[in-house]
């Protein structure tokens, strides 16, 4: 029978040539500008200063002195070798026990140890990112849908849709009542489905919330719980950030409403958690499925093979969170560190009169620049942000990303530099509020005298100092803001 | 009643099967040489743990490999922070030198085509991905590793369609057989989107000779489908005939579409390293690069075994000698093992790689049927006391072979299972069939080839140990990754 005409298009999945990794998006444009020209404080002083990435590094000092003198931790060191063969071959998908252990431990404590978890529930992932498609399989046919109330992580679209065919919907949030999630909002998402003929299988929160930094609080989790057991569908909670709040209120688990709601069916609950941002570390992979449903942990335990933590990890983190001194004492001392950031930073803001989400919570601030915009638009959003990144040099992450239902929002990242490195992105932002402010004044005045100097701005001299005093922090050189522009 | 997805409920997870027994009986009496010299024996578990005191003399030697040495932790933040999807670039140099050299220097990879995945169970998954629609098909020469099933079928929806090989020309794979089976998943509407290979082989121990792999390559290409060689093997090679790897047919063959081409690896078997879950997803096709790298994300390596892969792997002394030991240590153990086996009458297909041999016992059944397979595989478990594979689970259509590995021990308890068989051997010829397993004078004294129902079925029935929530749950095969 010879040959198949097999066309060069369907030589590979639909998966592989579609978009479905959300990676061809404008967003994108944003960290090439970072690659291209990366802020180092000696190397490139004037480089882009990475403000997109979510990532935790206050409290690495810790960290390697605890590794310092703890050389058992480490299947490498000569007090640790003896174990590397029984850890290479280690691979059992139920995860090593004391690993496990160490983890639930370590859960509850971020919990002030008000809940406690089993153990024999901590499925592992590759991350959270793995854990998040894993349980999307899981709970989802192809076609049916997780409710997701806006603005949420962009990586989700990825994570829960893009191997599963699973879809997300959204619960659309709005700031005029600080992005609650209400039970109004919940409603009219999951009639839209209804109507579009679309089944909704689950409805996924992050909390506390990325991009907000904010937590839910108990009234709003009950009725979270009520609304899905009514409706008899399956909550995903990623409690990711459970560990970076840092202040008032305290932080509610979902664990917690589970001890109080005796008529919660268990069944439909499940957690996503990780060791990447509360612990800074992204690159070991930790991720972990905690689900109240039987099954659901069986059956995610089967497909953990696709994802497990490396055994020489686990042994490292079976041994650091079994340290009960040492976690205590990182949890307190992080949510300081934490707290004290975001306290620098909102007050630098406040300085200049810009807005942000009042928050307790997360490794960054959702800043609202919408008085900013040239118009209430994704369009002026995105505009606003190219010249966030090529001229403030700062790459933060434009609101529509998470799918903001309001354009002018951002998602400014605060934990993942160290003091002076805060201090002139900072001193970048007061300067470009400034002059938005003074452009903004010039605007209105609608009058531009003859002899007064024209202010002519050039990329080239943006690289120069010269403001004065009064304006601006008599620290830092500042790159000038590229909304003053004007020609003679 | 709630609902969870159709994958979630269906079986395609693979462990709704009875070789489930075979393990269950190996968790609860497991052998000990000391504490409990009457155990089963595991010997379904394809393993290398011949070499463990080369690798941890060198790390011994070289604690700048680790983030957590007093040499090593100035770099433990940079790593902990490290999640990029391409990898350390050391470590994809490493892991590309490495496997030139695994090939004897013949071919060299490079290493912006090597992308990550969560062990070879990941990698075989993502490529399928990659590659298939659900529904889709991939053609795999049987017998093949069980797990296959699951790891190329159940979460992608591809299913696989065997081509049966068998012992009457030593299981080759031949273009016919192909054809046929191609030609078939035509007639029954089924789209056929590749071709997947392991070779060496597992179950067989043998490699693919240059003239197989070039009609291989022919056959892909004249078909326009792909072609995914598992090659995770290939450093477990002992003697001749010398592994060709299908990067050196690509080199050789003038008219092979390279996007076509895709290799899968793992540092599992050749270094003994499961548990660090390093899978590599190598690919000539540039969209599959890219697509798989995204997809890794769901399967990174841990970057703190990255770096010390990295370092361990681009250590040429090391890995040359390395290599060379394992080769020979496999070679060893392969030789007093077979040599054992013969012993007793037992033969096995010729290999020359893998951790294992394929043990001809057919003449040892009561009927050429899948059933008396079965039964015999039972009383192997139950009264030999060795936990071997029955080629039923890698799908021979041929009843009465077995994997047996050998690698996973030492020698003392090689030893052991090859008296254990030699003494089974003997009690079925003389035409002693003992479901009973009372003692006989064919016996050691030191044997006892007693049975205990009552042991076994307190394993079956005793529910707490199939709860989940159980840490003494019967393990099966499958929970280990990788068998």
């Amino acid at each position: 029978m010879g040959f198949v005409d097999r066309s060069r298009e369907n030589l590979l999945s639909k998966m592989a040539t579609g978009n479905g990794h959300g990676e061809n998006s404008p967003y994108f444009d944003g960290w090439k500008a970072y690659e291209n020209d990366p802020f180092d404080a000696s190397e490139n002083p004037r480089g882009v200063i990475q403000m997109g990435l979510a990532e935790n590094q206050l409290c690495f000092d810790l960290i390697q002195d605890w590794i310092k003198k703890n050389p058992k931790a480490s299947i490498c060191t000569p007090d640790g070798v003896d174990a590397f063969r029984d850890r290479a071959i280690f691979q059992d998908y139920h995860g090593l026990a004391e690993f496990r252990n160490a983890v639930a431990k370590f859960m509850a404590k971020v919990r002030g140890n008000r809940v406690r978890f089993d153990p024999d529930r901590i499925v592992m992932s590759g991350g959270a990112t793995g854990a998040h498609e894993t349980i999307a399989f899981c709970l989802a046919n192809p076609g049916e849908a997780f409710l997701v109330p806006t603005p949420y992580y962009p990586g989700f679209d990825r994570d829960l849709r893009w191997r599963t065919g699973v879809q997300l919907l959204p619960v659309v949030c709005e700031s005029f009542n600080n992005f609650k999630v209400t039970r109004k909002a919940l409603e009219a998402a999951y009639e839209r489905a209804q109507e579009a003929k679309i089944r909704v299988k689950g409805l996924l929160i992050t909390n506390p919330s990325n991009p907000l930094g904010t937590i839910l609080d108990r009234e709003t989790l009950r009725s979270i719980v009520s609304f899905i057991n009514e409706k008899n569908i399956h909550l995903v909670c990623d409690e990711i950030y459970a560990a970076t709040v840092f202040s008032e209120p305290g932080f509610v688990s979902v664990s917690e409403i589970m001890e109080e709601e005796i008529t919660c069916n268990r069944d439909l609950i499940h957690i996503v958690y990780s060791l990447s941002k509360d612990m800074g570390f992204p690159g070991f992979r930790v991720g972990i499925i905690y689900s109240y449903n039987d099954a659901v942990v069986n059956c995610s335990r089967k497909m953990s093979s696709f994802g497990l933590v490396s055994s020489q990890t686990q042994h490292l983190i079976a041994s650091m969170l079994s340290d009960d001194e040492f976690v205590d004492r990182f949890i307190a001392e992080s949510a300081k560190r934490l707290g004290k950031r975001h306290e620098v930073f909102t007050q630098g803001l406040d300085q200049v009169g810009i807005g942000y989400l009042k928050s307790n919570a997360g490794l960054f601030l959702w800043m609202d620049l919408h008085h900013l915009l040239k118009e209430k638009t994704f369009e002026a959003e995105m505009e606003l942000w190219r010249v966030i990144i090529n001229e403030v040099k700062l790459n933060v992450s434009p609101g529509s990303s998470f799918h903001c239902s309001e354009p002018g929002w951002f998602r400014v990242c605060f934990a993942n530099m160290d003091d002076s490195t805060m201090e002139l992105a900072l001193t970048r932002i007061i300067t470009f509020a400034l002059q938005s402010k003074e452009l903004r004044i010039q605007r209105k005045r609608q009058c531009w005298a003859s002899n007064r100097p024209r202010l002519s701005f050039s990329k080239r001299r943006m690289d120069d100092i010269m403001m004065t005093q009064s304006l601006l922090s008599p620290h830092s050189p500042i790159p000038q803001s590229p909304l003053v522009r004007a020609r003679t | 009643m709630v609902v969870l997805s159709k994958i979630a409920t269906n079986d395609r997870h693979g462990e709704n099967s009875p070789y489930f027994d075979g393990w269950k009986a190996y968790d609860m009496n497991p052998y000990h040489p000391t504490k409990n010299r009457d155990g089963v024996i595991q010997m379904g578990l394809a393993e290398n743990q011949l070499c463990f005191d080369l690798s941890e003399d060198w790390i011994r030697k070289n604690p700048k490999a680790s983030i957590c040495t007093a040499e090593g932790v100035d770099e433990f933040k940079n790593i902990a922070i490290f999640q990029d999807y391409h990898g350390l670039p050391e470590f994809r140099q490493a892991v590309a030198s490495f496997m030139g050299r695994v090939r004897g220097g013949r071919v060299k990879f490079d290493p912006e085509r090597i992308v990550m995945s969560g062990g070879a169970t990941g990698a075989n998954e993502l490529i399928m991905f990659c590659l298939a629609d659900p529904g889709d098909a991939f053609l795999v020469p049987s017998p093949y590793y069980p797990a296959f099933d699951r790891d190329l079928g159940w979460r992608t929806g591809v299913q696989i369609v065997p081509v049966h090989c068998d012992s009457s020309n030593g299981f080759l794979i031949t273009k016919a057989a192909l054809e046929a089976a191609y030609e078939k998943a035509q007639e029954d509407n089924i789209n056929i989107k590749g071709l997947l290979i392991a070779n060496p082989s597992n179950p067989l121990g043998t490699v693919l000779d240059r003239d197989t792999l070039k009609s291989l390559v022919s056959f892909v290409n004249e078909k326009n489908i792909h072609l995914v060689c598992d090659e995770i093997y290939a450093a477990t090679l002992f003697s001749t005939p010398n592994f060709v790897s299908i990067s050196e047919i690509m080199q050789e063959m003038e008219y092979c579409n390279p996007d076509l081409i895709h290799i899968v690896y793992s540092l599992s078997k050749d270094m003994g390293l499961p548990g660090f879950r390093v899978g590599i997803v190598y690919s000539y096709n540039d969209t599959v690069v890219s697509c798989g790298r995204k997809m890794s994300s769901f399967g990174l390596v841990s970057s703190q075994t990255q770096h010390l892969l990295a370092a361990m792997l681009s250590d040429e002394e090391f890995v040359g000698n390395y290599l060379e030991q394992s080769s020979k240590r496999l070679e060893k153990r392969h030789n007093a093992f077979t040599k054992g086996l013969a012993k007793a009458g037992i033969t096995c297909l010729k290999s020359n790689a893998g951790l294992f041999v394929w043990m001809d016992l057919r003449r040892l059944l009561k009927e050429q049927t899948l059933e008396a397979e079965m039964a015999l595989w039972r009383v192997i478990i139950n009264e030999v006391k060795v936990n071997v594979s029955p080629g039923s689970s890698f799908h021979c259509s041929e009843p009465g072979w077995f994997r047996v590995c050998f690698a996973n021990m030492d020698d003392e308890t090689v030893e052991v299972a090859l008296q254990r068989i030699n003494a089974f051997v003997r009690q079925e010829k003389d035409g002693n069939n003992k479901a009973q397993g009372k003692r006989t004078k064919c016996l050691p004294k030191k044997l006892q080839l007693s049975f205990s129902f009552r042991r076994y079925d307190e394993g079956l029935m005793s529910p707490h140990i199939m709860s989940p929530h159980s840490p003494h749950v019967p393990l099966s095969p499958l929970v280990r990754a990788r068998t």
